[in-house]
């Protein structure tokens, strides 16, 4: 096949995802009167985002006194001052004011007696710059993320943004001088291949946290636009840093609520031990989510693990009556049924820390223009959304500050093409010669593989892989084994094989395409955390522990700054941590401690 | 459609859903049950995959009634899927 075959559709932006982030950015676009349209693998409303429960953090102070200035230094904090200060600040500057706007776009937010939005508070938010925990999560009882979606669906149609869906974004269209000029992409219903070229280009293709074998997340989170922008060569950034919770069902990912510690669950080992007492003698089980995760990995690690392998550990709830399970934690026991196989008010639930957000991703700066290296925005290409790294979640992200991210951030983005758009700063090219070579011979090369490998096969390697060599806790020798093991099963991830060869509806088609994103994401994990030779937020290296000094084996001389990852060579660079805001203070580097 | 689109495009409506929750659930129906239903009970699965997950999973622990006789019987039988 060659370019002029594949068809052509012009438009003045294309986004590549229809979660809260690619929808948010949508809006301002399409209202913007700019040609939008908008991919997604998926019907929008069924993006992750709908797995968003816990809330969405802002601080318009409904319940109890709170500003942005103390949001902005717990998420400072959270990110264990990986995360750039001009972000942080814009983001939560910008929180009451995106939030009250999803209201007005019918966003149906709990309210207080007197009518206000209700606040409950989360883990990491507190008032007077750490002081005490403080009302910041805005929510639509549990399912905030599913009720912000449809908020933000309904006004792109009335906004007439044309969406594509069940679509697959392929590649990025960059010319000689990097300039981005939309994506390649592939219809599943026809198997037609097709180029969106476009003046801007917005990724908002969610996490990719199937990587792990173990994971939270839905299997649509392959990492895509990941994927792309590595082959386009853009680096990533920050990738080592992986949030894990600590209460997956064993096994399956599906993720149990902390809510259920709250109620008084309590995490055993195989002796029986309420482990948690030893680590954190007075939060016990409820202390925050990565020193929980690491002391169950301490514990499977030094054998206390249960089950025949020895690889889990419990959480257990027997002691609770069971009236209190029904009514309080229902929803808990039909999962711990489905999932677990077992009934939590007989036998406890097999738990293991599991795979739950990325908060590297590609580089972007406040306006959500992505940049390269040196901070000069990437000509034509924006990004938000777990996808981007802002940094704004920097080694460790807060609860609810991902919806924030999504709405700030796709809205900025939306904004910046507008204005990209108007100063001239982007004029609009042609398509290059050839622009769609290396996506045709890929597929082709898929097509007419011959003794290949096993593209499901591959898959649970590369998650094993990670799993096994890049988890909660990370050790040297594991980390330099397992780069090698992921150069081998990207060797195996070239040659994929598949049966099928139609092209209508051809999902092992598609499966074997995603398999070519996860490979770019693992690579970049398990290359950038091998190097970062320190403990730093969710990143915490055997070798790199607690000492005088270097707190929580935190090494600010030599490794306080951000990584950036390029498939070419597979090489990494750094650049520095922006600690300017844009009108405060610096939050000076400090130890992190709860 | 042939049998094999329409059995793929349904694959891609279990397998890519909101929540990790039905794509574990839906998936391994897919497999393990799916072929030994009846066209009504095929037709009435392929309504219950078009829902929401939001939707449809309080269908399934029960915590809402179904009103259609056939997909009721479909719902009964997702009930009983254990993953792995
Ligand atoms: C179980 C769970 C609970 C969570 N709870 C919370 C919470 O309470 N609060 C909070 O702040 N955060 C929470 N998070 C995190 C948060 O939900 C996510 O980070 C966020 O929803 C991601 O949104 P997004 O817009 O970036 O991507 P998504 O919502 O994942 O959307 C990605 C979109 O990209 C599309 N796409 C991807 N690849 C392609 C491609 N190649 N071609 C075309 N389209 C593509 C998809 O179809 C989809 O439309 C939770 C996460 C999980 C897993």
């Amino acid at each position: 096949m060659s370019n002029s075959s594949i068809p052509v559709r012009k438009f003045d932006a294309v986004i590549v995802g229809a979660g809260g982030s690619g929808l948010r950015a949508a809006i301002q676009l399409s209202e913007g009167g700019l040609k939008t349209a908008v991919l997604s693998k998926v019907f929008p409303t069924r993006s992750h985002t709908v797995a968003a429960q816990g809330g969405v953090s802002a601080s318009l102070g409904n319940s109890e006194e709170d500003h942005w200035h103390w949001h902005m230094y717990d998420t400072v904090k959270g990110s264990d001052w990986l995360g750039d200060q001009d972000a942080i600040e814009y983001m939560c500057r910008k929180a009451p004011e995106v939030v009250v706007e999803l209201e007005h776009f019918g966003m149906p937010f709990d309210r207080t007696d007197e009518g206000k939005i209700y606040q409950r508070p989360f883990g990491g938010h507190m008032s007077n710059f750490g002081e005490k925990p403080v009302r910041r999560a805005c929510a639509a009882a549990d399912r905030t993320g599913h009720a912000m979606l449809h908020a933000l669906y309904q006004r792109n149609v009335r906004a007439n943004t044309q969406f594509f869906v069940e679509w697959m974004a392929l590649d990025l269209i960059r010319d000689e001088s990097g300039q981005v000029l939309g994506v390649i992409a592939l219809e599943m219903e026809t198997g037609e291949v097709v180029a969106f070229h476009a003046k801007a280009t917005i990724f908002a293709t969610g996490g990719a946290g199937r990587i792990y074998y173990s994971s939270t997340n839905a299997f649509i989170n392959t990492g895509d636009g990941l994927g792309m922008a590595a082959r386009a060569g853009i680096a990533l950034e920050d990738m080592e840093f992986w949030q894990f919770h600590p209460t997956g069902v064993a096994g399956a990912g599906v993720l149990i609520t902390e809510g259920v510690r709250g109620e008084g669950g309590i995490l055993r080992n195989s002796d029986n031990e309420r482990f948690m007492e030893r680590y954190a003698p007075n939060a016990k089980d409820l202390a925050s989510r990565d020193v929980v995760s690491r002391a169950m990995v301490t514990e499977i690690n030094e054998g206390r693990g249960c089950g025949p392998n020895k690889d889990f550990v419990l959480l257990d709830i027997t002691h609770l009556d069971p009236a209190t399970i029904m009514k309080r934690l229902p929803g808990i026991r039909e999962i711990s049924i489905q999932f677990a196989g077992i009934d939590p008010i007989q036998a406890p639930i097999p738990v293991v820390p599991t795979c739950h957000y990325q908060m590297g991703g590609i580089p972007t700066n406040f306006k959500g223009q992505v940049v390269s290296a040196d901070g000069v925005p990437v000509k034509g290409f924006y990004a938000a959304g777990e996808v981007a790294c802002a940094s704004v979640h920097g080694a460790n992200r807060l609860g609810t500050n991902s919806l924030l991210d999504l709405l700030v951030f796709g809205k900025s983005s939306g904004d910046s093409v507008i204005e990209d758009l108007a100063s001239g700063a982007i004029v609009h090219k042609d398509l290059p010669a050839a622009y769609a070579e290396r996506t045709l011979a890929r597929l082709h090369r898929l097509n007419t593989q011959t003794g290949g490998s096993n593209v499901n096969e591959t898959r649970l390697e590369l998650q094993r892989t990670m799993q096994k060599h890049c988890g909660v806790f990370r050790f040297k020798d594991m980390l330099v084994e397992g780069v090698a093991k992921i150069v081998e099963i990207e060797k195996a991830v070239a040659r994929t094989e598949i049966k099928d060869k139609s092209q209508v509806w051809n999902t092992a088609r598609v499966e074997a395409l995603e398999l070519d994103n996860l490979i770019e994401v693992a690579k970049a994990t398990l290359v950038s955390a091998e190097a970062r030779k320190e403990s730093r937020g969710a990143h915490v290296r055997d070798d790199a522990p607690d000492t005088p000094e270097n707190p929580n084996g935190r090494d600010d001389a030599n490794w306080h700054k951000h990584t950036l990852w390029e498939r070419e060579g597979s090489s990494l660079s750094y650049k520095p941590v922006t600690m300017t805001p844009l009108t405060v203070e610096t939050i000076a580097l400090k130890t992190r401690s709860y | 459609m042939d049998e094999r689109e329409r059995i793929n495009r349904l694959r891609w409506r279990c397998t890519r859903r909101a929540m990790l929750e039905m794509d574990l659930l839906l998936g391994e129906f897919l497999e393990r049950v799916f072929p030994t239903l009846g066209p009504e009970q095929a037709d009435a699965f392929v309504v219950l995959a078009d829902m929401e997950d939001l939707e449809l999973w309080p269908l399934i622990n029960g915590s809402r009634d179904c009103a259609d006789p056939v997909q009721a019987e479909v719902l009964a039988l997702l009930r009983t899927v254990r993953v792995k």
